[in-house]
Formats: structure tokens, C-alpha cells, sequence
């Protein structure tokens, strides 16, 4: 919203500067967005002084003049008859930007240079006359900016209403708010008119309202005698300064009301009504409507038509149709001034993507008893600048009153809210001051009914907002409540300290945070290259978004990571070490809601480690990966994890037969592994990728419940290593786990030292060493015994594994 | 027997005299004297050899000695191996050691978890909710009916009549409140989504979300609980006023904006020449939202509030772009 000082000085008197006006609304709640000089472009249009005027060479129409601006001459070629020596005339030099948007330069005009323009007064919207050059008085400074010395400013706040103040889309209510701050009078413009003629309205026109829900109130005066043309200067200038066009003298009363009052007005040509009458109706389904902007509407049974006898006219409350429009050669005027249900007008203004003051302004609600006031100031209005002829009498069709609520408030709870202690009478004269209705009923209670035009005020609550408001929000002492030591009650977010140890873990291991947008495109599953029934195919999609790249929600980590990933390569960020821990959105069939589910995920692309001069440089391979997870897995004390050959058929986006899953038990907790090279590829991706993935729900499930320290062993340890001979293809971790299968009491440890293949070992073969520990927690274990378990161990794992020792 | 035990002994300390011993040569003593084939082992094997009566003293002169001689050849050998440690070349310490990069916390966790631990200081517990919302909870709930104008303060993505991506983290005092009798004392971090994108607006984007609920809790309340954490979150010097807003699920609403950090309230490009910067929005719980959950209105009150996590990151460390927060650039992560 837009008010320019100029106008909003019509209503109230305001005697501080521009900005601590702007600071002292922003506090009120009308947040003051910024404040423009509209005549700040004059301060490169001069006073000028024309010194001779020769006829252009080449034009008859123009004139070549040499002008003077005070510290020097300029030439500039003007084609306006009223120039001639000594003429004192406002120059616009190259540079300046006018109020039509044009911008300035120097050029030659007919092959003569003009450095600026001489200006008419209508050119700078400084008056009506557009033919002659704007005369000024020829005592002002020659070479002075225009607006120094004519002493023109304007600002102009530019308001950034929030939506429960439709009383403020007004130069009054915003004049209401400065009166209410500078404690002074506002001065509501006189609405009294002189109605002229024999025939009253009634005779000459009807009003039907056949939707009274969505048109509760629809008044109407008629002009005849109506003289269209241009709005006189004070009026055009008021539109100009909020940025309105002026368009003819019928459309900017209309306006200039509209932005007085708030309540957005049309103006029909009578003549042009069938029937010379007024139905209010809903629409049917599919008819269609040619707006005034020219395009053809299709409506529904939700939306409100203003007809004549036999067609619509306009669409209620949005716009008009070009059918009725004021022409040029209108004599008759009907006004409309009604109340919309707001509801209607934004269903209709969403559903036709047609949003205009009016319908702002209805959506948001207008004064309800505002009506025939807007429609009288209108009237008064078009009377004086059309020349026509108020009919006597209005139509006021009111099928639905709206009464303005009466609200107790209590001073008590008031002060307690607020944390104030402010007086009843101080309250009223706060209230009062924005036009409230207060009575006192009880020392502790005020009887307050606000304005008809504050349709946002319906409770207490509200009341309270007024007054802390008005008082200054900055005024209300600062305080700290009592917080007892005790939390707040049920268990909230137990995953959030573990998400935080999560972080904590994954940034230690090398990986850096990321976070990648929850949505993805659509085709995201398809390079994937997920199988037709995946659930991570059923993916969540957005009706409106903002482009196909993020149309529906993830049903994985990895897309996100693998474009991180892209865009890094692409800006030779070549070593990318990344993990996220976010959402993924996994659709439910009968649920309303999809499946949240948190996920960590990883990838690593690129060297193993840092290059540095003490280390060969290598690229990270499934091993580092999994190694990550391994650390992750140990620090978090989750013991017994096996990581198993994926299924071929499950991999997915994995290379098969590189890809491991992280099993505990029977669940399993995630995966690892290599990521395919054709979902590399169709991402653009030109290193390899090796991903892990683990739900937080499964992992924070496999914690140790309770932390028990063991005691430390008190005898020595005896190790002993054994290399076995076993098939390729059978997983090392079978073997191992044997190990602890057999329950031998005295077993500690176990790891595997090396694994190799080729000669001497058959191929098809390969030999696994590793190192068996053995302690008592008794005794220091003797040789012999540590043997025989050894050969106990070796010989099992050799029957059951098919293995052999080495020759 | 051609040496007596306290020949050898002489004998030792005399070839250890030599000054400035390399260690080699040390061993090359011991195991003279001390090795296998050595001068002491030979002599306690030839004891047998001594008449009967000798045999035990010998025995013990020569066992003490081994014992003697054995200390002065270590702690030579300690001597000689240090003066040998301090001759030998000197390493490159200027060369760059093996490093173990850790990776980096992304800005906004760092910043949001600044946020929680402040308010979780203050009495306050963590919850969360759904990013995927229906109407209910993340509008009608929260005093926002269908159709209202305050609907176009949240652009909002749809993915079905019903059904939104969060416009807010208010919601999750909806939730809250549902599941919890007063009094509640809760943060809300999260995700939220809105259907904007440019230099100033990103789909997607964190905010945290605060709700004080108990008896008597006033706006005054909200005023020192949101300064307390300002003062914290900035510096204790940094001013902050309250300003009249609009939020359906408050009344009365107030937008909290701290003197610029930039200018300190002189006016520049990031406050707009205002000099103040929006970081909070807040306010009293509209009694319409305590109804709706089922809260006395008569006997509670309390105070919401919420706050951008990019907005006070990108104050924090001047970051110009919000769109840096999302693309994962190792340049951009590698700097928090």
C-alpha cells in the first residue's frame, strides 16, 4: 500500500519529518517498507532561462534554443509554442527519469543536439497543461534543482500491510493510525451531496441480489448528465502520487475513492445496462465472461456475477467487463458500492488468478458501513468533476446486516497478559484514540465495541493487541518468567541427541555435512534404475512445484548426494567425502501421511586420503567405505555386525557383487557399496561412487541398552595364527564367525592379517590368515593347552569349511 | 684359572674407560665379558674346576659381577646411544605431518544447534514433527481457515487438497499441545518448504520454533525470554525492539529486529537502510490455537515464536547467498 504525504496531510495534520513518521507507523504495526521522494527525479531538472530561440534547420515545428542553467549554456531543441527569450522553464537534463518512465539522454533531434528537454508542467505531473512549456517564475535561482527551488517534496510510505488490516488499504485509516501517533485530529472528508431531478432511483433502476451469502450488501446512485474527459489536476495528482494512471474523470473517482476509503467502487455506463437494472447472481457452470482487461473468463457456481437485465456485466468484487465500461460518449452513470462475502471473492480471485485492488481489498474485508458513505463521496465527487447530475435517492440493498461485536475486556487479564499495569482510563483513551466505542461497566472491565470498518478485532485478545500496540510494545517491561528446574514432561525427540552424536561421528570420519533439498525430479527413481514395485518408486508429488527438478519428495539420500556430488567434479572439487542425515518420504497406501524416515547416508568419491608428500596417492575403494561404517558401527558399541553379499537382485543402484549389507542378527541395519556406473553415468559422473545408507531408527535400535565396563584381564594372553586354505567364493566372515560358533571358553579375539590368491594357492582357492587370542581369566595358559584348543579350532574350521592347510 | 674374578672386573672397566664409545663397540664388550663364549661365563664354567671349598664363593663373586658388569655396560650403552641419538641428522619438522581431516558440520546445523542449546539452557526440550503436514496442523489448527488471506503469507506446496509440505514448524506446537498438558516448554527445529525461489528465498529452509506455555506467562515474558536469547546468540551490546505483526496463531503478534550487525543501525545494504534486521517472528497464543487443542484458555497463556536458521547464519557469517546453503560446494562446506 501506498500513501503519499501529500495526500495523507488532506486528513491529518503532521508536522515531523518523513522518516520518523516512516519509524513511528513501522511501530504502530504498519511496517513502512521504504520512503520515496516522488519528486526526488527533479533534482536534475533546473531552472532555466532561454536565451535565444532560432528556427530548426531542418523542422518547422521546432526551434533551436540556447538556454541557460546558471553555471553554463546548453543547446536543446523544443518544439512547444510558448518558448521565447527570457521564457524561464524547467530543463530536464540527460539523465533524468520522468514520471512516464521516460529516461533522458543526449541526442541529436533532427540532426540538431539537444542536451535535455524544456518541459511542459504535465510532462514533470506538475499540472494539467501539456502544450505549453511549464512558465515558472522568473525570480527562482537559474541552474537550481527544480524541486529545491519550488520546494517540492512528497513521500510517499510504502506500506507492507499484513492481511488483518484491511481498514488500513486506505489514505484514512493510515491518516486514522498518524492521528492516533500524533495524538491529533483526523478530519473525515464531507460526504453530503446535492441530489438533482425529478425522478428518483428507485424509478429509473432495480437492484435484485439472488446470492444474498455472497452479496449481503449492494448499494447504488445513478448520474445522468455525465461529461467525460479528463480528471481535473488535484485529482490526477493524488492518483499519480500512489502510482495510479489517471484514466477519465468517472474511472479516477472511482479510484481516488477507492484509495480514500477503501472500498473499491465500479462505475457501469447506464445506457449500456439491458433493462437499465442490476441482478446479483451466481454464475453458471462453464458461462463465459470477456473482462475488462480483455480476456474471456470461464466461471463456476462459487462465483459472483454483477448482470443486467439479460448478461454479466462484471465479475463481483474482481473486475469489470469491458460491455459497461465508462466510454467517451457516456452520459449516465450507475455506482456501485457493495460488500462481498470475503471468502467468495478470494475463491474467485485464487480460481481465476485475477487479483486486483478491489479484490484485495474485499478478500481481506471492507467496512460494512462503509457502503453507502464510499458511494455518496463517489457521487459528490462525480457531480464536480463530470458536471453530472446526481439522481435523487440510493438503492441499499442490504439482505444481511453485519453487526460489529461488543467485547468485555477485562482490565486485570489485560494488565496480566501484557505483563502492564496500565489504568482503565488509560486503556479507553488508547482505543478511543483509533475511534473504539468504550464504556466503563466496572472498575475492572470495558465494555468496547470497535469500529465498523475493523473487521479484525473480535476479541479480548485483540483489544489487548490495541492497546499494547498503541502504548508501544517497547514500553511493556521486559521480564523473565519463572522456569522450574524439572523438563517439560513426555519424552519429545529421543533421536535428537543421537542425530547430534551421529554428526559428530560422520565429521570425525572425514565427512563433510550436506544438505540437499527434500525434493527431486521426478525421473530421479528412473536413473536409479529402480525396479518397477520398489516403494521408493512410490514417491510423493507436489501439485505446484517449482520446477521438475524438485516435483516430488525423496525416497532416498542418494540422488541429493550424487548431484552434490556432480557439481563438485564439475568444479574440480574432485574429492568428495559427504554424508546427510535427513528424511526420506515413503508413500503409505491407506495412511494420510507418508512414512518419514530419517536416514544416514554417505559417499565417497575420489582419494583414500589426503595427498601429502609421505603417502602414494590412491582413490578410495569399497574397503575405506566400509571401513567408515565399520568405525561408525564400533564407536557406537553395536557389536556382532556382519556385513553379507547383497543379493544381485537387490542392488539396484549398486554394483553387483560390490555391495554388502549391514546385518545384525536377521536385521538388516543398511548398505555399502559401489554405486553401478550407469546411475554414475546418467548423474554425470565420471570418478567411482561408494555409498552407504542406514535407517537411524534400525541403528538406534541396535545400541547397547546399558554400558557395562569388564573387568581388565590380570593373566598374559597367548595368540596363535593359522593360514587356511579355502574357497574363493566362500565370504571370509563365514569362516571367522566360526570361530566364535564353536563357544570354546577361552577364545578372546580374533582377526584376519592377510588374504591371499594366486600361485602357490590353486586357483579357485585363496588362503585366509588370521590370529586366534587365547586368555583365562584364571590363570597364564600353558603352552600345550593354548595347542590343543588351536588345533580344536583349525581342525573344525578345516571339516566344516572344506578349507586345508597350506603344503 | 687364568683370571681372577677381580682381573676381569679390572679388565671390563678398563676397556669401557676408552672415551666417547660408539654403541657397537659397547656390545662388542658385553658380549666379551658377559656373551656365551664371554670371560665371565667362562670362568663360572670352569668353578667345578676349582677345589670344593672355593666353589661357593667363586660362584658368588662371579654371579655379582656378571650382575655389575651388566648395569655399567647398559648404562653406558644409554650414554653412548643418546650421544650417537644427538649426532644423527636432524628431520624436516617443517614437513607437513599426516593429517586426519575431519569433515565439517554444515552452517546450519551449527547455527541451529547454537540455537537449541540455548533455549535448551533456558528449561526449554527439543521436539520435532512431520515435513509432509495435512491442513489441519500446519493451518486450520493454528487459527489459519481455508480461504483466508493469511494463506498467501506462506506460498505454499500442495500435494493434495489436504495435504502440505510444512510452511512452518509451527505445527509441531499443534502437536505438542495435543499430546502434552500444560505446562510446555518446547523448541521445534526443522525443515520447511515454501514455493519461492530467488536470491532471498530458497524452497526449502530451517526454522526453529519456540513454545511457552504455563499460568500467568505474559508478553512481558516473551520480551525478556526472546532478548535473553538474543543477547546470547549475538552479544550482550546488541539491541533489539518489538514491533506491532500480524500472525494468526498470536495475539498480540510482534516481529523482534535487532540493530543491524553490519552497520549497527547506520543504515546499509543487508538491513535495507533501515538499520534494524527481522529475526523473529512471535507473540501470544491466540486462544483460538488453546482451543483447538483442548488448553483452559481461562487459566493458561503462553508465548510461540520462530526464527529463520539461513536468515540469522547467513548475519552470522555474512553469507550473501542463500542459495550457497544448498548446493554442497566442498569450498562452501570446507569454511565452517
Amino acid at each position: 500500500m501506498k500513501a503519499s504525504l501529500s495526500w495523507l496531510k488532506v486528513y491529518v495534520d503532521n508536522d515531523i519529518h518523513a522518516q520518523e513518521l516512516a519509524d513511528a507507523l513501522t511501530m504502530v504495526g504498519l511496517e513502512v517498507d521504504g520512503v520515496i521522494d516522488r519528486y526526488a527525479f527533479l533534482a536534475t531538472v533546473r531552472v532555466a532561462r532561454v536565451l535565444e530561440v532560432k528556427p530548426h534547420p531542418n523542422a518547422d515545428k521546432l526551434t533551436v534554443c540556447r538556454v541557460s542553467i546558471g553555471t553554463r549554456e546548453v543547446q536543446v531543441v523544443c518544439g512547444a509554442p510558448n518558448v521565447k527569450p527570457d521564457l524561464v522553464a524547467p530543463l530536464a537534463l540527460p539523465g533524468t527519469v520522468l514520471p512516464n518512465g521516460l529516461e533522458l539522454s543526449c541526442n541529436k533531434i533532427r540532426g540538431e543536439v539537444s542536451e535535455g528537454m524544456l518541459c511542459s508542467a504535465a510532462e514533470l505531473a506538475l499540472g494539467d497543461q501539456a502544450q505549453n512549456l511549464m512558465a515558472l517564475d522568473p525570480a527562482l535561482p537559474i541552474g537550481e534543482p527544480l524541486n529545491q527551488a519550488m520546494q517540492l517534496a512528497d513521500p510517499v510510505f510504502e506500506i507492507d500491510l499484513t492481511p488483518n488490516r484491511p481498514d488500513c488499504l486506505s489514505i484514512v485509516g493510515i491518516a486514522r493510525e498518524i492521528a492516533a501517533i500524533r495524538e491529533t485530529e483526523l478530519r473525515i472528508p464531507d460526504q453530503s451531496i446535492e441530489e438533482q431531478g425529478e425522478r428518483r432511483i428507485e424509478a429509473l433502476t432495480s437492484i435484485t441480489i439472488d446470492a444474498p451469502s455472497h452479496c449481503p450488501r449492494y448499494t447504488a446512485r445513478l448520474l445522468t448528465d455525465v461529461k467525460i474527459g479528463p480528471s481535473p489536476f488535484w485529482l490526477q495528482d493524488k492518483l499519480i502520487s500512489v502510482g495510479l494512471r489517471p484514466i477519465n474523470n468517472i474511472v479516477d473517482v472511482t479510484n481516488f475513492v477507492m484509495m480514500e476509503t477503501g472500498q473499491p467502487l465500479h462505475a457501469f455506463d447506464f445506457d449500456l445496462l439491458a433493462e437499465n437494472r442490476i441482478v446479483v447472481r451466481t454464475a453458471q457452470q462453464g458461462e463465459k465472461f470477456t473482462t475488462l482487461d480483455g480476456k474471456e473468463r470461464v466461471l463456476d457456481p462459487e462465483m459472483l456475477m454483477i448482470c443486467d437485465g439479460a448478461k454479466p456485466v462484471a465479475i463481483g468484487g474482481v473486475m469489470g467487463g469491458a460491455n459497461s465500461e465508462i466510454n467517451t460518449g457516456t452520459t449516465r452513470v450507475l455506482i456501485e458500492s457493495a460488500y462481498f462475502d470475503p471468502v467468495s471473492i478470494r475463491k474467485t480471485a485464487k480460481k481465476l488468478s485475477l487479483g486486483t485492488d478491489a479484490s484485495h481489498r474485499f478478500e481481506r474485508g471492507v467496512d460494512p458501513d462503509g457502503t453507502l458513505k464510499a458511494l455518496d463521496r463517489a457521487a459528490q465527487l462525480m457531480q464536480q468533476v463530470s458536471g453530472g447530475k446526481i439522481a435523487p435517492g440510493a438503492i441499499d440493498a442490504h439482505p444481511q446486516k453485519i453487526t460489529p461485536p461488543s467485547i468485555h475486556l477485562s482490565i486485570t487479564q489485560t494488565n496480566r497478559l501484557l505483563g502492564t499495569d496500565f489504568t482503565q482510563d488509560r486503556m479507553a483513551a488508547l482505543l478511543q484514540s483509533i475511534d473504539f466505542k468504550v464504556n466503563k461497566n466496572t472498575l475492572d472491565e470495558l465494555q468496547v465495541q470497535p469500529p465498523s470498518f475493523r473487521v479484525d478485532v473480535t476479541r479480548p485478545e485483540d483489544l489487548m493487541e490495541e492497546i499494547a500496540r498503541l502504548s508501544g510494545y517497547n514500553n511493556i517491561p521486559t521480564t523473565f518468567p519463572m522456569i522450574p528446574s524439572h523438563g517439560g514432561g513426555i519424552e519429545l525427540a529421543k533421536q535428537v541427541p543421537f542425530k547430534a552424536l551421529l554428526k559428530d561421528l560422520m565429521t570425525g570420519l572425514g565427512f563433510s555435512e550436506a544438505i540437499t533439498y527434500s525434493f527431486i525430479h521426478k525421473g530421479t527413481v528412473d536413473r536409479l534404475a529402480l525396479p518397477a514395485d520398489d516403494p521408493r518408486r512410490g514417491t510423493l508429488t507436489i501439485l505446484n512445484p517449482l520446477s521438475e527438478d524438485q516435483a516430488v519428495m525423496r525416497t532416498s539420500l542418494l540422488p541429493g548426494l550424487l548431484e552434490a556430488t556432480q557439481r563438485n567434479q564439475a568444479q574440480k572439487n574432485m574429492d568428495v567425502k559427504l554424508f546427510e542425515l535427513g528424511k526420506v518420504f515413503i508413500v503409505k497406501a491407506d495412511e494420510e501421511l507418508p512414512t518419514e524416515i530419517e536416514t544416514l547416508a554417505g559417499i565417497w568419491s575420489g582419494a583414500r586420503h589426503v595427498d601429502t608428500w609421505l603417502n602414494q596417492k590412491a582413490d578410495c575403494d569399497f574397503y575405506d567405505t566400509k571401513g567408515s561404517v565399520e568405525t561408525l558401527i564400533e564407536t557406537l558399541k553395536i557389536n556382532d555386525v556382519r556385513f553379507t553379499q547383497l543379493p544381485k537382485d537387490q542392488c539396484l543402484y549398486f554394483k553387483p557383487g560390490h555391495a554388502a549389507q549391514i546385518m545384525r542378527d536377521d536385521t538388516c541395519i543398511g548398505l555399502v557399496g559401489q554405486i553401478r556406473a550407469d546411475v554414475i553415468d546418467a548423474f554425470q559422473i565420471k570418478q567411482n561412487v561408494f555409498f552407504y545408507e542406514l535407517e537411524l531408527a534400525g541403528l538406534h535400535a541396535q545400541l547397547p541398552a546399558n554400558l557395562q565396563f569388564r573387568t581388565l584381564p590380570r593373566f598374559p594372553a597367548a595368540s596363535r595364527d593359522v593360514t587356511l586354505i579355502i574357497d574363493q567364493g566362500l565370504e571370509t566372515q563365514t569362516v571367522l564367525n566360526g570361530i566364535g560358533k564353536y563357544k570354546e571358553a577361552l577364545v578372546e579375539s580374533w582377526s584376519l592379517f592377510d588374504v591371499f590368491e594366486g600361485e602357490p594357492i590353486p586357483s579357485g582357492k585363496k588362503s585366509i590368515s588370521f590370529r586366534i587370542v587365547y586368555r583365562s581369566a584364571e590363570k597364564t595358559l600353558e603352552d600345550e593347552q593354548v595347542n590343543d584348543i588351536h588345533k580344536r579350532i583349525t581342525d573344525r574350521l578345516i571339516r566344516e569349511f572344506d578349507a586345508a592347510l597350506p603344503a | 684359572m687364568e683370571k681372577t674374578i677381580a682381573q676381569i672386573k679390572a679388565d671390563a672397566l678398563d676397556a669401557l674407560k676408552e672415551n666417547d664409545m660408539a654403541p657397537q663397540a659397547i656390545q662388542d664388550l658385553v658380549v666379551k665379558f658377559l656373551g656365551r663364549k664371554g670371560e665371565v661365563t667362562q670362568f663360572l664354567r670352569n668353578i667345578s674346576k676349582l677345589p670344593a671349598a672355593q666353589r661357593p664363593m667363586a660362584g658368588k663373586q662371579a654371579n655379582a659381577l656378571k650382575k655389575e658388569l651388566s648395569a655399567i655396560f647398559d648404562e653406558a650403552l644409554d650414554v653412548a646411544n643418546n650421544r650417537a641419538g644427538q649426532t644423527e641428522a636432524p628431520i624436516d619438522v617443517s614437513l607437513p605431518g599426516r593429517k586426519k581431516p575431519r569433515g565439517t558440520y554444515h552452517p546450519i546445523t551449527q547455527v541451529n544447534q547454537q540455537i537449541c542449546d540455548i533455549f535448551t539452557k533456558m528449561g526449554f526440550d527439543i521436539a520435532e514433527g512431520p515435513e509432509v503436514e495435512n491442513d489441519y496442523h500446519n493451518f486450520e489448527a493454528l487459527n489459519i481457515p481455508k480461504n483466508h488471506p493469511a494463506r498467501d503469507m506462506q506460498d505454499t506446496f500442495y500435494v493434495s487438497d489436504n495435504i502440505v509440505l510444512r510452511t512452518h514448524t509451527s505445527p509441531i506446537q499443534v502437536r505438542v499441545m495435543e499430546k502434552q498438558p500444560p505446562p510446555v516448554r518446547v523448541i521445534a527445529p526443522g525443515k520447511v518448504y515454501r514455493c519461492d525461489s530467488d536470491l532471498t528465498h530458497t524452497p526449502m529452509f530451517h526454522q526453529v520454533e519456540g513454545l511457552f506455555v504455563d499460568e500467568n506467562v505474559s508478553f512481558g515474558d516473551l520480551k525478556g525470554v526472546l532478548t535473553a536469547f538474543v543477547h546470547q546468540m549475538f552479544d550482550d551490546q546488541t539491541s533489539l525492539r518489538f514491533r506491532p505483526s500480524f500472525f494468526p496463531f498470536t495475539e498480540p503478534s510482534a516481529e523482534v529486529d535487532i540493530l543491524c550487525v553490519m552497520c549497527r543501525g547506520k543504515g546499509c545494504r543487508v538491513c535495507s537502510r533501515t538499520g534494524w534486521l527481522e529475526v523473529l517472528g512471535s507473540g501470544m497464543v491466540h486462544p483460538a490455537v488453546f482451543e483447538n487443542v483442548g488448553y483452559d484458555t481461562n487459566r493458561y497463556a503462553g508465548f510461540a515464536f520462530g526464527m529463520g536458521v539461513e536468515r540469522i547464519a547467513m548475519l552470522k557469517y555474512g553469507i550473501d547467498d542463500l542459495r550457497r546453503f544448498f548446493e554442497n560446494d566442498l569450498r562452501f562446506l570446507n569454511q565452517f
